[in-house]
């Protein structure tokens, strides 16, 4: 089904509201995003970028957050496999150029989104590049920096001399770096929809009016019937 | 009023007067004997009482009852009769005795293969106690210890059991030698010491025993340690949680745990870092060190602030965070000493300066004739090194560079690629002593004796130099000059409470107590400069590139109900549809 939908849309296909974002994915969503500030915050308190949260307290935060995200990440992992949408973040290189140019160029003189949503392919090419570079680039360079940072008791003798720790600590810093600098153009990038808020309206109820076809609308009103607003 | 009456004081009474004795005395907590006309008579520094139920190591109770032994009766003449009562009994005690540091105040260390103690270093106070020792060894636990002579340190009859075991808080010593005339009046207003009732009332010491010589190290009470002062002898809570009363209330020998009177935890060569712990069940370990007691992991475990701090210990000793800083008791240390302005005169005679007024209420000397200008501190803190239990001296025949100045007295040998080694805290004690300018190295004063050379009495640093190097036996150039040292005094007293322990800002900050401390990355304190720099180049051209594409949307794409030209131009087919029906047209650039 899935991965008959990644298909362009088809010639029938009409528009009409759908939850695209189940409310797991909702869920992963937020918590994250709520963690990731977190963490960004009370990292750079640690880190010494500001001094907004005492020392002892950002350490504490940052950690309890820390196992949080982990394990959200791990059932994240676990849920994308299982039910398949993983393959929402392949690359579509071919269809990039459009996307870029559409996003240096077209947005401004008010063209259309080169790409329209369809069930099984939620982001257009760039958007799901950033979100894989983000999933198995910048997440796993912090959280396996982080988790060896927080084991640091049971290799602290080892560490003694050698240049462990200020290289975990580097690669955790630069990896923070590019986290926050995705989020903020994230951030922006949810104000380009129909309307500045739109996106995020979109991933707080998890509807949006994409193109559908006959059949994919036969299957929800069969099988997932809630999807739709009004079946 | 005080520098008024003072003043008066050395009007009224020659120099020469003055020091042929009626004019001083001693000051508790001076490092002396000088006292001019008008001050009280001081008390011996243990001037606070003894507090009761000292709790000291495994040894506890007691099974004789010291005052109803035969040989204890008395009446006895004076210290070598008690002792040799003493050992009448305890026949093994001399021969343990012989072998501590506290009699031969010699000490080999076998990392440095350097020969310290008392009998061989010079330090930054009075600086050597060889050549002075009638003064100096009054702290020495042995009787007829004198300038020039030969000490028998094999006579077990000259150990002075009764400086340690005293109970009665009356028993006291006199220097070994005459100094000038003002020493006749050194104990002025002391009671004569019954010699019986002190020895049939001897115990294990308390803190008051070991303090009237720890306390006073350097010429007064907190002078040298920063440390260990006399109001560790009932200090609050807050002050030393071991020793209060409603703390531990621990004697010295609870953690300084004694074997044959060796006792641990001597200075000269330290347990940087204790990775055994508390040991077997049951065992007593030889050593003074925390963990000795509290074990390798004494911070929750169930907790993550808990399981880091223990991880800390890897690195940073106990004493860095629980003692966040020394002369806490109202009783201030000497952080400065200039012996280079010893010797000035008002109207021909000595006299000294009190600017000083302590937490206590004491004032303190901040000139003396006899030994120069003094600067104190309380609640100071620490200065920390990487210590792997050893000092370097700079011993007396070890050459140094003058423009390397300060000169380490003892250097803090560590290195933080040692494991061995751990961030400790240290007094620094700063002075500007005499030093022979020709061979570049120190020097020894001979300040103490009833010759026309001893420094005190004569004020003339030249002769009383030369005489101190020619009576410790070493070349001298004659040049005398001044240069300024440092001595590290490890700190190790005074643990507060735990709320008190200091936070974790005070090093995890670029500007905080560890700053500049080499080897290792502290989060907060060290950054990798380039990479915050390109982190937040990237980030502010994030910005920048966020914020010229959001301006450039809100100016040229069209609102709902708008049309651009530009739009119409570029999109005329696909956007016919969706600017039909636009009411208004309205045109921006």
């Amino acid at each position: 089904m899935i991965r008959k939908a990644s298909h362009p849309p088809k010639l029938h296909a009409h528009k009409r509201a759908v939850i695209i974002y189940s409310r797991y994915e909702r869920f992963w969503h937020w918590s994250q995003a709520l963690l990731i500030f977190i963490l960004a915050f009370s990292g750079f308190a640690v880190h010494g970028s500001h001094h907004l949260m005492n020392f002892r307290m950002a350490v504490n935060v940052h950690t309890v957050a820390a196992i949080l995200l982990i394990l959200l990440w791990v059932f994240t992992t676990f849920w994308h496999f299982t039910t398949g949408q993983w393959r929402q973040y392949l690359p579509q290189l071919a269809k990039l150029p459009a996307i870029i140019k559409f996003y240096a160029l077209g947005i401004l003189r008010g063209a259309p989104h080169p790409y329209a949503k369809t069930l099984g392919r939620k982001q257009n090419a760039l958007q799901s590049l950033a979100y894989l570079y983000f999933m198995v680039l910048i997440g796993p360079a912090l959280w396996s920096s982080g988790i060896v940072y927080l084991a640091y008791p049971l290799w602290a003798d080892w560490a003694i001399g050698t240049i462990g720790l200020p290289s975990v600590a580097f690669i955790h810093t630069a990896a923070a770096f590019l986290m926050v600098i995705f989020v903020f153009i994230h951030v922006y990038m949810t104000t380009t929809g129909k309307t500045l808020t739109h996106y995020i309206k979109t991933m707080i109820t998890g509807y949006d009016t994409i193109e559908i076809t006959p059949v994919e609308e036969a299957y929800l009103k069969e099988a997932e019937p809630r999807r739709l607003v009004n079946p | 009023m005080r520098t008024i009456r003072h003043w008066l004081a050395a009007i009224g009474f020659g120099f020469a007067l003055a020091m042929a004795g009626s004019a001083f005395s001693v000051k508790a907590d001076d490092t002396a004997y000088e006292r001019p006309e008008g001050k009280p008579a001081a008390e011996l520094p243990h001037v606070r009482l003894p507090v009761e139920g000292q709790g000291h190591g495994t040894l506890q109770g007691g099974t004789g009852d010291h005052s109803k032994m035969e040989a204890l009766k008395g009446p006895f003449a004076d210290t070598a009769a008690v002792t040799k009562a003493c050992l009448s009994c305890h026949t093994e005690a001399g021969k343990h005795i012989l072998k501590t540091t506290h009699w031969t105040w010699e000490f080999k260390n076998k990392n440095t293969g350097q020969t310290v103690g008392k009998q061989h270093v010079i330090n930054n106070f009075c600086t050597n106690a060889k050549g002075n020792e009638g003064m100096c060894a009054q702290c020495h636990i042995g009787n007829g210890w004198q300038e020039n002579t030969a000490y028998d340190f094999s006579r077990q009859d000259n150990i002075d059991c009764l400086i340690c075991h005293d109970r009665t808080n009356s028993y006291y010593r006199l220097p070994q030698t005459h100094g000038h005339d003002a020493c006749g009046v050194m104990f002025e207003g002391k009671q004569p010491i019954d010699f019986a009732k002190v020895a049939q009332n001897v115990g294990t010491p308390t803190r008051d025993n070991c303090g009237s010589c720890h306390y006073n190290g350097g010429g007064g009470d907190g002078v040298k340690h920063g440390d260990l002062d006399s109001s560790l002898n009932d200090p609050p809570k807050a002050l030393d949680v071991h020793m209060a009363k409603d703390g531990g209330n621990f004697a010295c020998t609870k953690c300084h745990v004694t074997d044959q009177h060796n006792i641990a935890g001597g200075h000269y060569q330290m347990v940087a870092r204790d990775t055994t712990g508390t040991g077997k069940p049951g065992q007593t370990r030889n050593v003074a060190t925390c963990e000795s007691c509290h074990g390798m992991s004494p911070h929750e475990k169930t907790e993550l602030i808990g399981i880091q701090l223990n991880t800390h210990a890897t690195r940073v000793a106990c004493q860095t965070c629980h003692i966040p800083e020394m002369a806490r008791g109202g009783v201030a240390t000497m952080i400065d000493w200039d012996w280079a302005t010893a010797g000035k005169m008002k109207d021909g005679k000595g006299y000294f300066e009190e600017e000083y007024k302590q937490g206590d209420g004491k004032e303190r000397h901040t000139y003396w004739t006899i030994k120069g200008d003094f600067k104190w501190g309380e609640n100071v803190k620490p200065s920390y090194k990487w210590f792997n239990g050893d000092f370097l001296y700079t011993m007396p025949e070890t050459q140094f560079d003058p423009a390397k100045a300060p000169i380490a007295i003892n250097e803090v040998l560590g290195d933080p690629r040692d494991p061995k080694s751990r961030i400790w805290p240290f007094k620094e004690m700063h002075t500007n002593q005499p030093y022979d300018a020709g061979n570049n190295t120190l020097a020894f004063n001979h300040l103490w004796g009833k010759d026309d050379t001893a420094y005190w009495g004569n004020f003339n640093m030249e002769k009383s130099i030369a005489a101190g190097m020619m009576q410790a036996g070493r070349p001298y150039s004659g040049k005398l000059g001044y240069i300024r040292t440092v001595s590290n005094w490890p700190i190790t007293h005074m643990v507060a409470p735990k709320q008190d322990a200091m936070k974790c800002v005070e090093c995890h900050a670029a500007d905080g107590r560890l700053a500049g401390l080499p080897g290792v990355y502290m989060p907060g304190r060290d950054h990798f400069r380039w990479l915050d720099i390109l982190g937040f180049l990237g980030l502010g051209l994030t910005i920048l590139g966020i914020t010229v594409h959001g301006v450039l949307r809100y100016v040229m794409v069209p609102r709902p109900g708008e049309e651009t030209g530009v739009k119409a131009a570029a999109d005329k087919a696909t956007a016919d549809k969706r600017t039909e029906d636009t009411a208004k047209k309205e045109k921006k650039s």
